[in-house]
């Protein structure tokens, strides 16, 4: 049977990409972004999963307003890197595995939500970023990702507490696999930030640290947290958190191993936050 | 009956819910439109000849070749589409976010490395800073 081994959180700015791309990562204002990763590449080099189901917020990207879905799984055999309007990132074409995304949509449908099979999707910087950060520049991804697409920028968008139990139902679809896969499930995005109006730059340090004590040691009290506090407390984009309880929420219910906690500010207008959580 | 909508006394903050989104349907989708190469070329050549192809209000319209996104966002615009024009003019998502807060974007740039915008007097429209 296939089992989720591990959950990865990170933020995905656009700009820790493109600081990439263009080799900007020496500088000092991207080093001490960086420097946050170093232990996580080795440690993915260490514990290389055989697919990674990514969880991230498509960014007016790959779907317009003909048509936002909720909840969206990649389940073609490829991914391409997406034209966001600087040009596509020169990154490896993202390989899906579509046995095993299919499994899952066909599980999670049956328990109540209602994703949206996709097969063609191009993937912006909220899927790469995070794969840069976790794999520097390689050649090709280390293995198979499913992208798990989450709309969190025309609200109303899914409730916390509905991308937890959601997060329970893909680590019950994982479990009834047939194949011995070992499966990450990576939750994307935050942490706060505020990208429009007078309130841009908006940044709320304690509050993130609250959230990623209560990710770890409380997920379901926090998956209880209201959209508006997300708002309120770390900016209308912080709202991407909700993301991360989807990955939280796949995860074992004995508490989880810390492998790793970095948190700094900024990367652009935002809070960077990572955390690895490995199951016991 | 009204709905629910907590999030309209949180200051300088307008959120895309789908009212906004009806409102800017047609202003986000030119944005969406300047994705493609030739789509900007022609943009640039002639703005408002550009924006005349797009059933966009005369307000929507003004406020884009003003580069004025705090408008933009009041008649309906989303920042992730807006964006793209920012894209289109070489902007960076910083400069763009910076020009929203009346502040020049060094000021904006050295408060987001001393540790970005306080909550403190951020929370409520009328609140004491």
């Amino acid at each position: 049977m296939a089992r989720i081994t591990a959950s990865v959180y990170t933020s995905h700015v656009p700009a820790i990409g493109a600081a990439l791309d263009l080799g900007k990562t020496g500088e000092p204002y991207w080093q001490k972004v960086f420097a946050g990763y170093e232990f996580s590449k080795q440690w993915l080099k260490d514990n290389t999963p055989d697919v990674v189901f990514l969880v991230y917020n498509d960014h007016a990207t790959a779907f317009s307003l003909e048509m936002i879905p909720t909840f969206a799984i990649g389940c073609a055999a490829e991914f391409q890197p997406a034209d966001e309007g600087w040009g596509p990132r020169p990154v490896p074409v993202v390989q899906g595995h579509p046995e095993l995304a299919a499994h899952i949509a066909q599980s999670v449908i049956q328990d109540d939500f209602d994703l949206t099979i996709v097969n063609r999707m191009a993937v912006d910087h909220g899927l790469t970023v995070p794969l840069s950060l976790m794999c520097g520049q390689p050649a090709a991804w280390p293995c198979p990702v499913i992208p798990f697409a989450v709309n969190v920028v025309q609200y109303p968008v899914p409730s916390g507490r509905r991308c937890f139990n959601l997060g329970r139902a893909i680590r019950k679809a994982v479990e009834s696999y047939d194949a011995p896969l070992k499966v990450q499930i990576w939750g994307t995005g935050g942490m706060s930030h505020q990208l429009q109006g007078p309130r841009a730059g908006l940044i709320n340090k304690e509050w993130d640290n609250a959230f990623l004590d209560r990710l770890i040691a409380d997920p379901e009290g926090l998956s209880r947290m209201p959209h508006i506090d997300y708002v309120r407390e770390a900016g209308s984009e912080g709202i991407e958190l909700v993301m991360w309880l989807i990955a939280r929420g796949a995860m074992s219910d004995t508490l989880p191993k810390v492998a790793h906690r970095f948190y700094h500010v900024p990367a652009s207008n935002t809070a960077v936050g990572h955390l690895i959580l490995e199951n016991t | 009956m009204a709905l629910d909508k907590p999030y309209k006394d949180v200051p300088g903050t307008t959120i895309f819910d789908a009212e906004q989104s009806r409102k800017g349907y047609h202003l986000n989708q030119f944005c969406v439109s300047l994705m493609k190469p030739e789509n900007r070329a022609r943009f640039k050549a002639n703005e408002r000849a550009y924006l005349d192809e797009w059933p966009m209000t005369e307000d929507q319209k003004l406020a884009v070749m003003s580069r004025d996104l705090n408008r933009c966002i009041a008649l309906g615009g989303n920042i992730y589409f807006l964006a793209r024009i920012g894209a289109t003019d070489g902007k960076s998502f910083q400069q763009m976010a910076g020009s929203m807060t009346g502040m020049s974007e060094e000021e904006y740039r050295d408060m987001m490395i001393a540790g970005g915008r306080s909550i403190e007097g951020n929370r409520y429209i009328g609140e004491k800073k």
